[in-house]
């Protein structure tokens, strides 16, 4: 370093710091880059071999077909079975989660003492640690059969499937609602305590409403995890696209399905060559599976924001 | 509204949340009949006999002694961790959800030991309402702050009317009469709080406990504050705490001077509490020597 000045020394390392400074700043700046670069990436090849697929069928028949039978002919590329039996997944999933979080979010958070919590809260966390494969062995080789005892489920079914992925989901519920909760301020309680509400008034009256904004994310993250979760479904449930209708609504459960994620787990591992329209195929769901979860996060956000308004 | 019993015969499904409350209602009728006696002009609502507040092992009141008259104001002072909010929140059993609080001694409530094994704090809860130091509405709108406690009573007839009556007597109708579902949240910081004052006479208690209602206001908003109290001592009995001497002043009957340690110093009439002290000690935190 250069310095010349008689005078007192103002000069320290400012040259040098700022170089580093930039340079620190240029290594946060290509890995924001890559991420996004990354992302446009991907959603740039779904759309490439996308576009290439509905050149050979056209959307029409991908979206409003009701028979996926990419393998075997004749040859028919219907999406809405895939659909159709990824949001039964959803919604039998979510029907098991989403009360049952809630409910395990409302006793660690209003009800267990600071002992029962330090040990429910990181046991619950666990469960979402587990391999998903795992989950689906569980449903296939445990649920079923115990079904199997009074309902007449196949050996792949929706509902082995369903109870597994709720299973799965149930962490990611309880514990970003508890965490919500957690931090409803505690003057909120006494507020509603002294106007003589009971314990379980507060909770849901007065807890639960102001943590609202908190425990529609955690749905919301819970849905798109079970919307996009694969290998459970695909041990549980099998793999059989089935179009839902109002016929087969009440037995479908019972019986071998197949989701959208798991078909293209097929069309992937199957010995297809890259040309063929059965390939590409797994590039026009994945483009629709991408489209059903992107809007279902711009929802959320939107949901979470209004409701985040509301509470300070 | 359960107006004749604080014991566990509460009507409500969903009294047995709390763990206190009585296994045999009719079992202590006996031994407490005796503060309702005095039918004079001061009538007493709230009494203590030997009341100790410990916190763990801290002692935060020691040995209060204190009748509290009905249809008055009853101020307390003192300086900063006497005690005075651990004396109001005794008398709604508020300390029942700090954990480490332990109460010993007697407080009567209408005659009854408020911490008989029988006495549902719920059903006492509804029967005394408390109005914090710092304003905090529910994040829902301002209708529903008001009409929260009717509707946890059970008692929503005329809930319009009722929302109405309350929101006139803590002086905020004609601030919000046009806007009673926006969010409570949007109110300033003076309406918040005479919003909870509302709120809390919306089920119209018996008593009406404040800790320093006022401390968050300006003075505008602490004399529309002030006003307010004057006017509901006309029918309740209030009990406030306040750090502000001339508000003690201006607005008490009675005032009970606590002093560091958890003691009740000085309690009798505001006139001679301040101009008159039997105490050197209070004289000396009333003339600011001290705390
Ligand atoms: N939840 C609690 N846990 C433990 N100790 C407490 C608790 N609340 C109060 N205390 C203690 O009890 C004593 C009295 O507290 P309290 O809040 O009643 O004082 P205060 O007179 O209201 O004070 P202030 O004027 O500052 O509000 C203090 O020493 C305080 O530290
Ligand atoms: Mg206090």
């Amino acid at each position: 370093m250069s310095r010349e000045s008689t005078h007192v020394d103002l000069t320290g390392d400012a040259v040098s710091r700022s170089a580093k400074e930039r340079g620190v700043w240029l290594l946060l700046l290509t890995c924001a880059a890559l991420s996004v670069f990354v992302t446009f990436g991907i959603i740039g090849t779904l759309l490439f071999d996308a576009i290439d697929f509905f050149t050979e069928v056209s959307p029409v028949a991908f979206f409003t077909g009701t028979d996926w039978s990419p393998a075997i002919k004749p040859y028919s590329f219907g999406v809405l079975p895939l659909v159709t039996n990824t949001l039964l997944v959803t919604v039998l999933s979510a029907l098991i989660a989403l009360p049952l979080g809630v409910a395990s979010a409302i006793y660690l958070s209003e009800y267990a003492s600071d002992r029962v919590r330090s040990v429910l809260k990181p046991g619950l966390e666990v469960l979402a640690g587990i391999p998903t494969v795992v989950y689906g062995y569980f449903g296939l080789v445990y649920i079923t059969p115990a079904l199997d005892v009074v309902l007449p489920v196949s050996t792949f079914n929706a509902l082995s499937a369903s109870i597994v992925v709720g299973i799965m989901i149930i962490p990611m519920v309880s514990s970003i609602s508890e965490d919500a909760m957690s931090s409803v301020p505690d003057s909120l309680r006494e507020a509603g305590y002294g106007l003589g509400a009971t314990k379980f008034e507060v909770s849901t009256g007065v807890v639960v409403p102001a943590a609202a904004s908190g425990i529609v994310s955690s749905f919301v993250l819970a849905l798109s995890r079970a919307i996009g979760e694969t290998m459970a479904v695909v041990v549980a449930a099998g793999q059989s696209p089935t179009m839902i209708t109002a016929s087969n609504v009440d037995t479908v459960l019972f019986n071998s399905i197949q989701t959208m994620t798991s078909a293209m787990i097929e069309l992937g591992v199957s010995d297809l060559s890259g040309g063929t329209t059965a390939y590409k195929a797994l590039f026009a769901i994945g483009l629709t599976l991408f489209s059903i979860t992107f809007v279902m996060n711009l929802i959320s956000t939107l949901v979470a924001r209004r409701f985040q308004e509301e509470y300070q | 509204m359960s107006q004749e019993t604080i014991s566990g015969t509460d009507p409500s499904p969903d009294a047995d949340d709390e763990s206190l409350i009585s296994p045999s209602p009719g079992a202590d009728a006996v031994g407490h009949e005796r503060t309702t006696g005095e039918q004079s002009e001061t009538r007493t609502v709230v009494e203590t006999q030997a009341l100790d507040v410990y916190y763990g092992e801290e002692r935060a009141l020691q040995e209060i002694d204190i009748e509290i008259p009905a249809e008055k104001v009853t101020a307390i002072i003192g300086p900063s961790g006497c005690g005075k909010s651990t004396f109001l929140r005794c008398i709604n059993r508020m300390n029942d959800l700090v954990d480490s609080a332990r109460v010993e001694g007697e407080l009567l409530f209408e005659g009854k030991n408020v911490y008989d094994a029988d006495v549902d704090p719920v059903a006492l809860r509804r029967r005394i309402g408390m109005v914090f130091q710092a304003p905090n509405p529910f994040p829902k709108s301002i209708y529903d702050n008001v009409a929260y406690g009717l509707r946890v009573q059970d008692d929503t007839e005329n809930l319009d009317e009722r929302v109405e009556t309350a929101l006139r007597r803590a002086a905020l109708w004609d601030e919000v009469n046009d806007r009673l579902d926006e969010s409570a949240l949007d109110l300033s910081g003076g309406q918040q709080q005479r919003l909870c004052i509302a709120r809390a006479i919306a089920p119209d208690p018996d008593v009406l406990l404040m800790d320093e209602p006022a401390s968050a206001l300006d003075p505008v908003a602490t004399s529309q504050i002030e006003d307010l109290i004057e006017e509901l001592a006309q029918d309740y009995t209030v009990v406030i705490v306040t750090h502000n001497m001339q508000q003690a002043a201006r607005i008490s009957d009675k005032t009970a001077v606590f002093l560091t340690g958890g003691e009740l110093v000085e309690f009798d009439d505001t006139g001679v509490v301040f101009e008159n002290p039997e105490h050197q000690r209070v004289e000396d935190y009333i003339t600011g020597k001290f705390g």
